[in-house]
């Protein structure tokens, strides 16, 4: 029998989840036996080449690539978790929620301490090819539908396992008090 | 001595003071009533809603009601476990509550209601409102975008010549806690210290100092809320 | 600020807790309550300026920034809607130059929404200033801002008056009663004095007992037996009582105090004075909703008759030691001031927040003293009990709902007003009586009642069925019912008072999903989900509000599905609301790209 795929993603994250998921420890061999990667940073495979059991997200959805690339895992993932506060909440880049985008893009572009004294043209980044932004971060269970959350910031180590462990096997999924946190 | 009186709490025998509320009746139980609003020394606000109970299939606020000799409490059922969660999570999704960037993460007593009631995701969708952050006290930080309303603040002793330093305003989902600018302006040490710990989430803070106690090590990381009363059963 | 605020401040004794009729003054006077007002409110009522704030910012007309010269208060709840209030709303934007929310910029006009002001049965209607006009069309909106503009005093601007008291030299309103039916209670004949003249005879005991055995019932919509109440307060340990007369009227669709405070008002001081000797009361509160403060001065000329007869004030009616008297306390807009305990706290200068029970009101009420709080209507039917007697009472009506019911009945209708019936009447007899066709709903009660559908027609109006405050609108098949319960949703998002968490976040929920719903975006389980809300607001909110306001949704879920069933989406477990379009067109535009979708 061929082993479950799995499938990660960063949208609008800090590879802070990622960072967890590596850290298992040497449990990471275990997972090698039990699953194996298609398209992921972890294994650096940029498209899909197979149907996928388990999508990963890490991150909200701040602009236009972020709800294509979550949009495609949601096509090419059989079940799809959200991980870690921004994939379930839009996490600190959803600060900017609630403060209009005109006013973020000021911020960022014209105004803010960094940019002030150095885009003298008053130059907004208008070029096609770049993702439009979003009115606001969405947490992913906003734009697909997301079947389990792990939250955390990043979520502990031994959630993912344990959840990634169950899924796999079927087992019951444990969640000792100390591994669901949220920050 | 005070009049003793019996009652059940989920079926269990407990016994407690007449003139005792439903909390501390509980507590003296071995029996966690799940509380936000409420606080020690402070008259009941039931704002929050968090400690509903039924008391001979009734629902009251455990916080202000008190027991009387005989009643029968449901605290731990299926059905007032789930309005307590959705209660938890209509406050979680009501504010901002970005917990990795909180000073009180790890000693929020809502966050640690989130992890006793597992609320990996909250049912409603977030609303992400636009709320103020208010710094022009030399020495409290206000920041409205966690505020829960438990209005421990509006109820406490923190005045001037008997002027009350904070107070709410507006009403229905506009409602805000206000500081007295005024009264601010001249807040001792002291008040501003207590103002801080009445708050159970990260609305008031004291300024210049903040993530002070390490991760591993604060209030709610070893175990969940309530269970000290628990472990007394 | 121009105002003696000292003058003001005296008037009330520098009373903190007369703090509403204060402001209610100096909004009055200035148009608002001015930042250098509050800090003097400070100063001299000893409580910080956040604490005066606290009670401004809780009621509608009050106001911390210019309300305007003129200030227009259009209501925008869902009859005006159905009369027409969208054109009447433009013509006063268009005519005015600002639109609804904001002042002129020469801040001569304010144009503001306002919740139901009593006038459902001649909407659209607005408060100008405190006077009232009806039956706006597109050009009166016209003809009142060019009388603005032409600084006519707003009085002036009354062309024609209505009927009955409205048209008196004290009233001047152009307001309608719009009696249609005349009942044996309330509408009915009856003796200026008779009432007290017969309870005077009678021990307070038997005043409360006669009450009692009436089975008169709270007809504010709650139904709490009115001699029970009276009995409560009468036992409680403390001897200074109050009694006060629940005049908010503010349920959307209701309107039947107004008329009854109108035509018939020594019905209900009649009523307040039988209640303050059988209480042993000293002193008793009106407390009006500010919408009717076109009342003010000739209800006080009622009370001022009855000082005049010896029957309020001292020794009454020359019955030693009977010392009742009655003040009017305004409100300043607040629907959850019906509430008996926020209404409390209100008449006590606070914010209208409801209070926690026990202690009742009966036990712990105004300035913490045992209280009754009645509605003008029950207070009316207790002078008529008093004369003609409890059986006479009990005569009328059905085994659980004695007496006669004042309804206010607007929308889809030939003949709204205001109908006093025996209560027993089922849904279809009183279409047939005010001249319904085509009806599609009924809604039973305002918001926070039922909304029926034809299957239930035959359903009765009375306690143990229907039961209600007077508030009944009819719509008719060409109504889209869902566009009704948004506005109610909307109606209580602003008014719920902000403490009980379920009811200040609940009904902002309800209203994200109703939209999602509207938006053709609603799923089965949405329904489920509104539904779920309902249960678990009904279970952990504090008061009447929080316990009944997803009513309008959950109640047309259940009676109505039809109205829903069209617009979900089939099938489809997951909808989501999100439109990529949309969210990215802000960002687009201010960067100035096309959006690449």
């Amino acid at each position: 029998m061929s082993k479950p795929v799995v499938a990660t993603a960063s949208l609008a994250g800090c590879f802070g989840c990622h960072m967890s998921i590596l850290d298992i420890d040497e449990r990471i061999l275990d997972l090698i036996e039990l699953v194996e990667f298609n398209k992921s940073p972890v294994d650096d495979i940029k498209t899909f080449t197979k149907q996928c059991d388990i999508g990963i997200i890490e991150g909200g959805c701040c602009n236009s690539e972020n709800v294509h690339n979550l949009k495609d895992f949601r096509k090419n993932c059989n079940i799809l978790i959200s991980l870690g506060e921004c994939a379930i909440m839009g996490g600190l880049p959803a600060m900017r929620n609630g403060i209009p985008i005109k006013e973020c893009i000021e911020e960022a572009y014209l105004d803010g301490p960094t940019v002030a004294d150095c885009n003298e043209k008053k130059i907004l980044p208008n070029d096609d090819e770049i993702p439009m932004i979003l009115d606001r971060v969405y947490p992913c269970h906003e734009i697909v539908k997301i079947d389990y959350f792990l939250p955390g910031c990043p979520p502990r180590a031994d959630l993912i396992w344990n959840a990634v462990a169950a899924l796999v096997t079927g087992g019951e999924l444990a969640l000792p008090y100390e591994v669901v946190k949220f920050d | 001595m005070s009049e003793q009186i019996t009652f059940t709490i989920d079926g269990k025998q407990c016994t407690a003071e007449k003139g005792d509320t439903i909390v501390a009746a509980a507590k003296k139980n071995g029996v966690y009533i799940p509380t936000l609003c409420d606080f020690e020394g402070l008259k009941p606000a039931a704002t929050c809603r968090v400690c509903t109970v039924k008391v001979n299939g009734a629902p009251t606020t455990a916080c202000s009601a008190t027991v009387s000799q005989g009643v029968e409490i449901e605290s731990n059922t299926e059905e007032i476990t789930n309005i307590r969660k959705a209660v938890v999570e209509m406050m979680f999704v009501e504010g901002n509550h970005f917990c990795p960037a909180c000073e009180k993460s790890g000693s929020c007593d809502l966050q640690a209601l989130c992890y006793k009631y597992q609320m990996m995701v909250p049912r409603y969708d977030f609303t992400f409102p636009r709320k103020e952050l208010d710094a022009t006290s030399p020495k409290l930080l206000i920041e409205k975008n966690r505020c829960i309303l438990c209005k421990r603040c509006v109820r406490s002793s923190i005045t001037t010549n008997g002027k009350s330093l904070f107070a709410v305003a507006k009403r229905g989902n506009k409602t805000v806690i206000q500081m007295d600018k005024t009264l601010a302006a001249d807040l001792s040490e002291e008040q501003a210290k207590e103002a801080m710990e009445l708050c159970p989430v990260g609305a008031i803070l004291k300024k210049e100092t903040g993530f002070v106690t390490p991760i591993g090590q604060r209030k709610y990381d070893a175990a969940p809320i309530g269970s000290d009363i628990e472990s007394n059963a | 600020m121009n105002t003696d605020l000292n003058q003001i401040l005296d008037k009330y004794k520098g009373d903190a807790t007369r703090l509403m009729d204060i402001l209610t003054d100096i909004q009055t006077e200035e148009g608002c309550i001015p930042s250098d007002a509050v800090a003097q409110l400070s100063e001299r009522l000893g409580i910080s300026r956040v604490e005066v704030e606290q009670t401004i910012s809780f009621y509608h007309f009050f106001s911390q920034k210019p309300v305007g010269k003129y200030a227009v208060y259009l209501n925008d709840s869902a009859v005006a809607e159905m009369k027409g209030r969208t054109a009447v709303a433009a013509a006063f934007e268009q005519e005015a130059g600002c639109t609804f929310g904001s002042v002129t910029e020469d801040g001569v006009i304010g144009l503001h929404n306002t919740a139901c002001i009593g006038m459902n049965d001649q909407e659209p209607a607005a408060i100008v200033n405190g006077v009232v006009f009806t039956n706006l069309t597109a050009d009166k909106a016209k003809e009142l801002v060019a009388g603005m503009r032409a600084g006519k005093a707003v009085q002036e601007m009354v062309t024609e008056l209505g009927d009955g008291v409205n048209s008196s030299d004290l009233v001047q309103s152009m307001v309608k009663n719009n009696i249609q039916k005349k009942g044996d209670v309330i509408f009915s004949t009856f003796e200026s004095g008779s009432a007290i003249k017969k309870c005077i005879e009678m021990a307070p005991e038997a005043v409360i007992d006669e009450v009692k055995s009436s089975n008169l019932r709270g007809r504010g919509g709650a139904g709490f037996p009115t001699g029970l109440k009276w009995e409560f307060c009468s036992k409680a340990a403390e001897k200074e009582r109050y009694l006060i007369c629940n005049a908010d009227e503010g349920e959307p669709g209701t309107f039947k105090d107004r008329v009854i405070l109108t035509e018939t008002p020594q019905l209900v001081v009649e009523g307040m004075i039988v209640g303050g000797y059988a209480l042993g009361a000293q002193q008793g509160i009106i407390y009006l909703r500010a919408e009717y403060t076109y009342l003010k001065k000739y209800l006080e000329s009622v009370l001022d008759d009855y000082r005049q007869k010896n029957l309020l004030g001292n020794n009454i009616a020359g019955k030693e030691g009977f010392n009742f008297d009655l003040r009017i306390q305004f409100g300043a807009g607040a629907y959850v001031c019906g509430e008996e305990s926020a209404l409390i706290e209100s008449a006590e200068g606070k914010r209208g927040e409801p209070r926690i029970r026990p202690p009742f009101p009966v036990e712990k009420g105004y300035l913490d003293k045992p209280t009754s709080v009645n509605n003008v209507e029950s207070f009316a039917a207790v002078s008529q009990i008093l004369v003609k007697g409890a059986a006479w009472f009990k005569g009328i009506g059905n085994d659980k709902s004695a007496g006669t019911k004042v309804l206010s009945i607007s929308g889809d209708c030939e003949k709204p007003g205001v109908y006093e019936v025996a209560w027993g009447l089922s849904v279809q007899e009183m279409l047939d009586m005010v001249g319904a066709s085509n009806t599609k709903a009924v809604l039973v009660g305002g918001p926070s009642g039922t909304f029926v559908g034809a299957k239930d027609f035959s359903r009765k109006i009375c306690f143990g069925d229907l039961a209600t405050g007077g508030s009944v609108i009819v719509f008719d098949q060409s109504r889209d019912i869902l566009e009704t319960v948004s506005n109610f949703v909307d109606f209580f998002c602003d008014e719920s008072c902000g403490s009980c968490v379920p009811c200040r976040a609940g009904n902002g929920i309800i209203r994200s999903t109703l939209d999602k719903v509207i938006n053709g975006k609603g799923t089965k389980a949405d329904l489920e989900k509104l539904t779920e809300l309902g249960t678990i607001m009904k279970a952990a909110n504090r008061c009447g509000l929080g316990q009944t306001s997803f009513n309008p949704v959950v109640t047309t879920i259940k009676n109505l599905p039809e109205e829903y069933e069209s617009r979900l989406q089939e099938e489809s477990p997951y909808v989501p609301t999100f439109d990529l379009a949309a969210s990215v067109a802000d960002s687009c535009e201010y960067v100035g790209r096309e959006p690449n979708l």
